[in-house]
């Protein structure tokens, strides 16, 4: 039951003859953290408007605790919703905002006061429940949506981009803030976020999203360290792909030969055959550099000349021109500093690299 | 330093003021001063009102105000005039006429004659104080006719014996027909509003196209075409026939139906777009927010947008009753006999018995109900959000 609490199935969303969200398909578990990642356009929202209800389902079916949401009205699924632009009631107090969806439950009058008040203490606003939502700056307006979508303590809470208007101290704050309640009250929450980093930090799974379709859904660690394909390498972080040859398999180990002849081995995802063309993905930060004398064993290596060293405060990029092409390298500020023109030699180890289909 | 500036803006804006000042502010002071204005004594007896004016109303006035009346009457060559003086202090105290006819014809024949010999009730006060009564220029009488109220010879303020003054009843009236107006412009505005206010693309434009086209059309004319449609054998009672609905023709004009018919279509305009422009300002997703919050969409409508909607709403309640209230046209062409509103009234008193001073000061009376529900209009729009 845990493993499918809410469940896409082959959706489909199609605006007039654009599909904009194609056969997805997604299981999440009770009491989980996912986020929806991607570039715009990708098709987070629509998916996070048909899950509410604000947008019909074209094709597939959406299922919650077991039940068929596609023709469940809005205002019956019983979901929190945490819109970008807050969408608080501007007429309305702050209290009566998070009274709102607990007044439209029929919940006594005493018990109103008293979970109202909890929800607002819970996001530090207690002492603000008689303003207007005019008269709070966009970080407090942001913190009593979120109350206001969990006072009722809905099944699931739907947040798009909740954070996208707040500076980067307050956002962090409030990332912060949200996974402590996340953890606290056990809330399923599906997350949308333009943000790799508050993607990487909050979620239990990031959704990575691309052209309506989901390229992959796994934890950050793995969204990061072994991408599904080169799409996903490319959009969370930075990378450097090399392309070669898989010109051995052994388990996990997958050993690729460059066009210069060169051998490099990395882990790789299963199923690569030998002579299969392949791309090597190598996080910067994963590459150490070394002078060409320095004696190194039991690791992969390239040899190459820096065209260009880049300063960036804690750490240093530096560009690195090879036989397989531009390298970038991000290397500790103490570690030693090589000219422009010098010659250098680039070092990983097998695990650090990740092998995935061109 | 900011002088020279500030001359400057006063010398470009010194047209729109002779303007305003031209075609508002002296039209106006006229018709009140109109209204409020009665020269008739002070004009034809001038020194005897400066006279009297400092006689304290005890015993009786002092030889000067005596003096004056004679040289008044006797230097008036404006029969008429002095007629009207006549009737004027004979509605103040009866016995005025008969006096006032043996007054002057004694002091034709011997001027230097004391008034008190040519009648006796020259000695009595109350024929003195109805005169200074009467001798300011200044008087209420008009504006209290026209809320059908007059003085007592007491001086203190009564209403008019029934039936003697319809004016309050055509206020009324008027008020009545303004209300009439203004409920059906909501009822059709405030959903029609919002239906535009949630489509866009052409079916928006379509819409307020709909309700804008009437005001570039000649009021008259959107009258005239509801006469042709109204009339006993118009368009409608000719379709109702035809379709077998009636077999007589039905009333539609010429009553009260026909005229807040065309009335409320000719305003409607002005209650959609005052509630439109508010509706557009509300965040499209409240209602989404709403209803992920657990309201039902009736429950949506009526704790959210229709609260939100209510600043456009009273805008649109009183644009539309204080234009409706000032109709002319639409009554005279479209209403009968006793549609007629406050306007008719006033057109009748000016064009049609010539009392300038009746029209005015009706005309006075309109102007502060309609100044009253502006400021009201005025406070209620200044406060946005405290209504919910
Ligand atoms: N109502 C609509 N009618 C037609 N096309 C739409 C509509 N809403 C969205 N789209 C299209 O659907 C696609 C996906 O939109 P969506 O809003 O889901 O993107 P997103 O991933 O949320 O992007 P962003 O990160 O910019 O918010 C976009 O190409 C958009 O143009
Ligand atoms: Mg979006």
């Amino acid at each position: 039951m845990t493993d499918s609490f809410m469940r896409f199935d082959k959706v489909t969303k199609d605006y007039g003859s654009v599909r904009v969200v194609e056969d997805l398909d997604l299981t999440i578990a009770r009491g989980e953290f996912v986020s929806l990642l991607g570039p715009s356009g990708s098709g987070k929202t629509t998916l996070l408007m048909m899950l509410a209800g604000f947008e019909s389902v074209t094709a597939g079916a959406i299922t919650l605790d077991g039940q068929r949401l596609n023709d469940v009205p809005t205002y019956k699924r019983d979901m929190g919703v945490v819109f970008q632009n807050y969408a608080l009631f501007p007429h309305m107090t702050i209290a009566r905002n998070v009274a709102f969806p607990l007044e439209m439950r029929g919940t006594p009058k005493s018990e109103i006061a008293t979970r109202v008040k909890r929800a607002l203490d819970m996001v530090q606003l207690g002492h603000l429940s008689d303003r207007m939502p005019g008269q709070l700056s966009g970080g407090q307006q942001q913190r009593v949506a979120l109350a206001r979508s969990l006072v009722f303590e809905p099944r699931v809470v739907l947040m798009d981009e909740p954070l996208g208007a707040l500076d980067k101290q307050l956002r962090e704050q409030m990332q912060l803030d949200i996974r402590e309640l996340h953890h606290r009250l056990g809330l399923t929450i599906i997350f949308v976020t333009h943000d790799q980093d508050e993607a990487l930090t909050m979620s239990d799974r990031i959704a990575v999203f691309n052209k309506g379709q989901i390229q992959q859904c796994a934890s950050p660690r793995q969204v990061y360290d072994h991408p599904a394909n080169r799409f996903v390498a490319e959009f969370i972080g930075e990378t450097n792909l090399l392309a070669g040859k898989v010109s051995g398999v052994d388990g996990g180990r997958v050993a690729l030969t460059l066009p210069d002849g060169s051998v490099l081995q990395a882990d790789g995802a299963p199923g690569f055959s030998v002579g299969d063309d392949a791309l090597l993905s190598l996080r910067p930060e994963r590459i150490d550099l070394h002078g060409p004398a320095d004696a190194l064993t039991g690791l992969n290596t390239l040899r190459g000349d820096v065209a260009d060293t880049i300063y960036q405060g804690d750490h240093l990029r530096i560009v690195i021109v090879t036989a397989a092409g531009r390298i970038i390298a991000r290397v500790p500020r103490k570690a030693a500093e090589w000219p422009n023109g010098s010659q250098v030699v680039l070092s990983f180890r097998p695990t650090d690299g990740w092998v995935i289909a061109p | 330093m900011s002088r020279a500036p500030q001359l400057k803006a006063l010398v470009l804006i010194a047209p729109l003021l002779v303007f305003l000042g031209v075609f508002f502010v002296w039209p106006l002071v006229t018709v009140i001063s109109q209204a409020i204005s009665d020269p008739a004594i002070s004009r034809v007896l001038p020194r005897t009102a400066s006279a009297i004016s400092g006689w304290n109303g005890q015993g009786l006035p002092g030889a000067e105000v005596q003096a004056a009346l004679r040289a008044d009457m006797a230097a008036n060559t404006d029969e008429m005039a002095m007629g009207d003086v006549i009737r004027r202090l004979n509605a103040s105290k009866s016995g005025f006429r008969s006096l006032m006819g043996k007054t002057v014809t004694a002091l034709k024949e011997s001027p230097d004659k004391p008034l008190a010999e040519i009648d006796k009730r020259w000695g009595d006060t109350a024929y003195w104080l109805a005169i200074r009564e009467n001798a300011s220029p200044y008087t209420d009488a008009y504006l209290l006719e026209s809320v059908d109220l007059e003085r007592g010879s007491d001086g203190s303020i009564q209403a008019k014996p029934a039936g003697s003054s319809a004016n309050g009843a055509i206020i009324l009236r008027t008020l009545w027909t303004g209300a009439l107006v203004t409920l059906c412009c909501l009822l059709i505005g405030l959903p029609y509003a919002m239906v535009t206010a949630s489509v866009t693309g052409w079916k928006r434009a379509l819409l307020l196209g709909a309700v804008l086209l009437p005001l570039w059309t000649s009021l008259l004319v959107r009258t005239a075409a509801w006469m042709i449609l109204l009339q006993e054998n118009g368009l409608i009672n000719q379709a109702l026939m035809g379709l077998g609905l009636t077999n007589a023709p039905l009333a539609l004009i010429y009553n009260r139906f026909g005229v807040v018919l065309a009335m409320t279509h000719v305003l409607l305009p002005f209650m959609v777009l005052p509630i439109y422009s508010v509706l557009l300002t509300v965040p499209g997703n409240l209602m989404g927010a709403a209803a992920s919050l657990g309201a039902h969409p009736v429950r949506a409508f009526l704790r959210v947008l229709l609260p939100l909607s209510l600043r456009g709403v009273i805008s649109g309640m009183l644009l539309v009753f204080m234009s409706a209230i000032g109709y002319y046209i639409t009554p005279a062409l479209i209403g009968g006999a006793t549609d007629q509103m406050i306007s008719s009234v006033i057109a009748f008193y000016a064009t049609g018995s010539a009392n300038w001073s009746m029209a005015a000061a009706l005309g006075l009376i309109l102007l502060v109900l309609t100044l009253v529900l502006y400021a009201l209009y005025n406070r209620l729009s200044r406060e946005p959000g405290q209504m919910g």
